[in-house]
Formats: structure tokens, C-alpha cells, sequence
């Protein structure tokens, strides 16, 4: 190590963001396996506000296998009781996440796209380089690039905060304390439709998300969201010691 | 302080299990462990406190219009109970039924069907909602829970209301019961039901009597009302989690 030649290396992630992170994955998880379960005891989707067996659901699933879901075998009470659990703790997270990203601006300075970022040429070029998988290297990779922004965005803004609220609108006691959630999202079963659906992106961005840490280094950028230290992928290639 | 030392042990030996646990052996052994599951409960009782703290002014659950009913009213649990007492009950068409009300109160009361249907009635088109996750919209008539309390009397000690079930689900040896609290028992929509979609109630969806608790899943709402014993403590009543569904791993506070 001490023979390589100078090595930059940044505090990219505040400890805020790496506790945050880390609780945020193991809820995420446990939220969609215990999700499964739940799922599986109906495994129908209506749009609406009502809708049983004899009704017409929009989507029918064969149930999700054993290997996926918490409990591995048929249990919906002890499914609800870890995913009531972790569902809390995901929006306790989430609160205090989003509540220090603003006091520190973590927002504004690091996911927030600035206004020259968004405009065609540039995200065109972004696209381009994403779609050749090739790691950003030097001050380039000092900060999230533009698509990796609005992924963020999307997630933090859009479907978290939507996934939460459609949980909750499935809630008959959340019904009667904020009822117009039941309008906004077109009734209860629409609700249980659309968190359905949010999952689904949230597990699509998971699995873009895991892909560009292979592509941008994996051990580098998991040590990054353990220590917060990130080795700034230099330009040219480091010389063998 | 002794109270406090065993509190932090729980979370803490709760936190060790679920990293050790995820790792080792997954979660499915958690999930057998009694410990860990009263620590994952933590969640129902973060759910009940914050839902009740918000309905201090209790709001109302949300009713239809008669073209939102379903064509179709699913019947689930017991669709009949198919006990001899109950299908003497059936056969007389629920002429020789009684509701009880007694317990913790002043004036134990005995009702007849007929007399129940003479008391002022509440009409409700409510969205019921199965644990399972499918729902149902129906017109449900019956009289209010609250204000028969009143006139029973309440001794300062109640706290709950049980019902009595006249069905043993499955066919098992424990009869169907199930529990709510006072501001639930004293809710305009809380009503025990007669009627539903304006036909006197049938035995599927539990014939003559049962509970309508609106902001509470489905598994609340009892049918083949006996029953109605005012308590002061639920751990009495069958394996002691003051419901049927309960004494098998569901939450008390049905209320998501």
C-alpha cells in the first residue's frame, strides 16, 4: 500500500447517510420478503374500491415460492408482524434521513440535478456512457452523475413516499383518520395495485442500483458506504507496486 | 431501574438475533421464536397508539353510495356453524334466539331479534376489508353497540366487550370470540348488525347477529352473536389474546 503512488480519496458519504442506507436496505428487504407473504394470501389485484373473488382483478399471480418469502412457509400473521415492524422503522429512517438532508443540504448540494445537468445534450451523453458501462473515473466520479441523481430522486421523492402512503391507504383505521388518501389513490384496492406496483420499481431500481456498484467498483464503493472514504478512480491506470 | 435493564436486554438480544439470525439460519427460526415476536410487535403496538392518538375525534370510516355494493358479498370464515343448538336456533328462524349483554354492568340485558330490530336503527354502506387483502362493499343495518352499554350500565371496571360466537371454526374445539375496546364499543358505526343489503342477515354472513366495528379488519367483526360479556381484563378468554385469531398470531388492533 505505502509504495502506490498518491491515492485520492474523499469523504463522499456523511455518517447520516451510511447509518441511514444501511437500515434503509435491511428494511427494504425484509419489507418486500414479509410483502410476499402477504401477497401470497390473495394474490389478486383490482382496481377500485372494492374487490373479492368475484370480481375481476387486473392481474393473478400463482403465489410467489416458499425460497421468497418471510416466512418461508404459509404464515400471514407472523408476515404482517414483520412487516408492520420493519415498515415503522423504514419510515422512522426515512424521516430522520430526509429531515438532515435538508438541514445539512444534502439534497441540495449531492441529489438534486443542477439546471445545466438536465439538459438534453448532456443527458444523451450520460446515457450513452451508461449504456457502454464504463466506470466515471477522476473528478467526474467525485459526485453522483445525472441519471444517478434522478434515480435518487425518484426513489427518495416519488416512490418511497408513495409505497408508504399506499400502505397506509390499505389501512380501514388510516381510512377514517385521512380519508382523502382514498381519493387520491382511487380506493383501497387501487392502493393495494399501485403499492404492488411501486415494489416492483423499487426492486427494478435495487437491481440497476447493485449493476452500477459491479460497474463503478464494487469494493470501492461498498467500503465508501461503510467508512465514507472513496477512492477516486484515477484517470489513467495505477502503476503496479 | 430492574424494569428498564430487562427492557434494553430485549432490544438488544432482539437486534443480536435478527443480525445473527440473517445471517446463520434466516428468518424462519425468528419467526418461531416467541421472544422475537413479541420484540416484532413493537410494530402493532407503534400502530395502535399513533392510529388512536389521530382518532381521538372519532372520525368516521368512510361510506358508499348503493351503486358502490358489491354484486357479490364474500362470505369467508365459518359459513355455517352447524352445531345442533344453532341449527334449532336456524330452524325456528331465530324465534327462540336470545342476545345476552351482562358481565361488568349494572343491568344485565336479554334480547329477542325482534326487540333488537324495534330499537333505532343505523343503515351503513361500508367497505369490509379481509386481513387477506380483498375487500367488499355492503349495506349493513343494525343497532348501535353504544348506546345498549348505556343502558346496561357500565361498572367502572369494564374495558372491553367480548363477543360469544355460536361457531367453532373448522370445526375445532374452540368456539369463535373476539374483543373490542370502549371508544370502538361507543362508535356511532359500531353496530350489531341484522341486515345486510337490505335482507334480514343471512347464516353465511352470521345469522341473526353480528358485530360491525368499521375501522377494523374483517376477523373483527364477529357473526353468530350469543353474547355480549363486559371485562375488565382479556387474558380469561380463551388463550388469552381477546380474539379467535388472535390466540393464532393476529394482532388485537385490527385496524391495518
Amino acid at each position: 500500500m505505502t509504495m502506490q503512488p498518491a491515492r485520492e480519496v474523499i469523504y463522499r458519504h456523511t455518517r447520516i447517510v451510511r447509518i441511514a442506507h444501511w437500515i434503509n436496505a435491511l428494511c427494504f428487504l425484509l419489507l418486500l420478503l414479509s410483502g410476499l407473504q402477504i401477497f401470497n394470501a390473495h394474490p389478486h389485484l383490482y382496481w377500485g374500491q372494492a374487490g373479492a373473488n368475484f370480481d375481476t382483478p387486473w392481474l393473478s399471480l400463482p403465489a410467489f415460492p416458499d425460497l421468497i418469502t418471510l416466512p418461508s412457509h404459509r404464515d400471514l400473521a407472523a408476515g404482517r408482524n414483520w412487516h408492520f415492524f420493519f415498515a415503522w422503522l423504514l419510515v422512522i429512517n426515512g424521516l430522520v434521513y430526509i429531515a438532515m438532508s435538508l438541514l445539512n443540504r444534502h439534497f441540495a448540494r449531492d441529489i438534486l440535478p443542477e439546471r445545466d445537468e438536465l439538459k438534453p445534450r448532456h443527458l444523451w451523453q450520460e446515457i450513452v456512457h451508461h449504456a457502454q458501462f464504463k466506470r466515471i473515473t477522476g473528478p467526474a466520479a467525485k459526485r453522483y452523475n445525472t441519471l444517478q441523481k434522478l434515480a435518487y430522486v425518484a426513489v427518495i421523492f416519488l416512490l418511497f413516499p408513495l409505497i408508504v402512503l399506499t400502505g397506509l391507504t390499505m389501512s380501514p383505521g388510516f381510512n377514517a383518520i385521512a380519508p382523502v388518501f382514498l381519493d387520491i389513490f382511487g380506493g383501497r384496492q387501487s392502493a393495494r395495485s399501485l403499492h404492488f406496483i411501486a415494489a416492483n420499481l423499487l426492486v427494478a431500481f435495487l437491481i440497476i442500483h447493485l449493476v452500477e456498484v459491479v460497474v463503478a467498483g464494487a469494493w470501492n464503493e461498498i467500503h465508501s458506504m461503510i467508512t465514507g472514504k472513496f477512492v477516486v478512480p484515477p484517470t489513467t491506470p495505477e502503476p503496479q507496486p | 431501574m430492574k424494569k428498564d435493564f430487562l427492557t434494553r436486554r430485549k432490544l438488544l438480544t432482539g437486534g443480536a438475533i435478527t443480525l445473527g439470525g440473517l445471517a446463520l439460519t434466516g428468518c424462519d427460526g425468528l419467526s418461531a421464536s416467541p421472544d422475537f415476536r413479541s420484540f416484532l410487535r413493537t410494530g402493532e403496538a407503534l400502530t395502535f397508539s399513533a392510529q388512536r392518538a389521530l382518532m381521538l375525534h372519532q372520525p368516521l370510516a368512510r361510506e358508499f353510495s348503493e351503486r358502490d355494493i358489491s354484486p357479490i358479498f364474500k362470505a369467508n370464515g365459518t359459513k355455517n356453524p352447524n352445531t345442533p343448538a344453532y341449527n334449532a336456533l336456524a330452524a325456528g328462524n331465530f324465534a327462540n334466539w336470545r342476545l345476552r349483554i351482562d358481565g361488568l354492568v349494572e343491568r344485565p340485558l336479554t334480547l329477542s331479534l325482534a326487540e333488537l330490530r324495534a330499537l333505532p336503527s343505523r343503515t351503513q354502506i361500508t367497505r369490509h376489508d379481509c386481513v387477506e387483502g380483498w375487500s367488499a362493499i355492503g349495506k349493513w343495518r343494525g343497532a348501535q353497540l353504544g348506546p345498549l352499554l348505556q343502558s346496561a350500565g357500565l361498572k367502572p371496571n369494564a374495558r372491553f366487550a367480548v363477543m360469544h360466537c355460536a361457531d367453532n371454526y373448522a370445526g375445532g374445539p374452540d368456539m369463535y370470540y373476539e374483543s373490542i375496546d370502549l371508544i370502538d364499543g361507543f362508535h356511532p358505526q359500531t353496530i350489531l348488525a341484522y341486515a345486510l343489503n337490505g335482507q334480514p342477515l343471512d347464516i353465511a354472513h352470521g345469522a341473526p347477529l353480528r358485530l360491525r366495528v368499521e375501522r377494523q379488519l374483517g376477523y373483527k367483526q364477529a357473526k353468530y352473536l350469543m353474547r355480549i360479556e363486559m371485562v375488565e381484563r382479556l387474558d380469561g378468554f380463551g388463550r388469552g389474546k381477546g380474539g379467535y385469531w388472535e390466540d393464532r398470531g393476529y394482532e388485537w388492533y385490527a385496524g391495518i
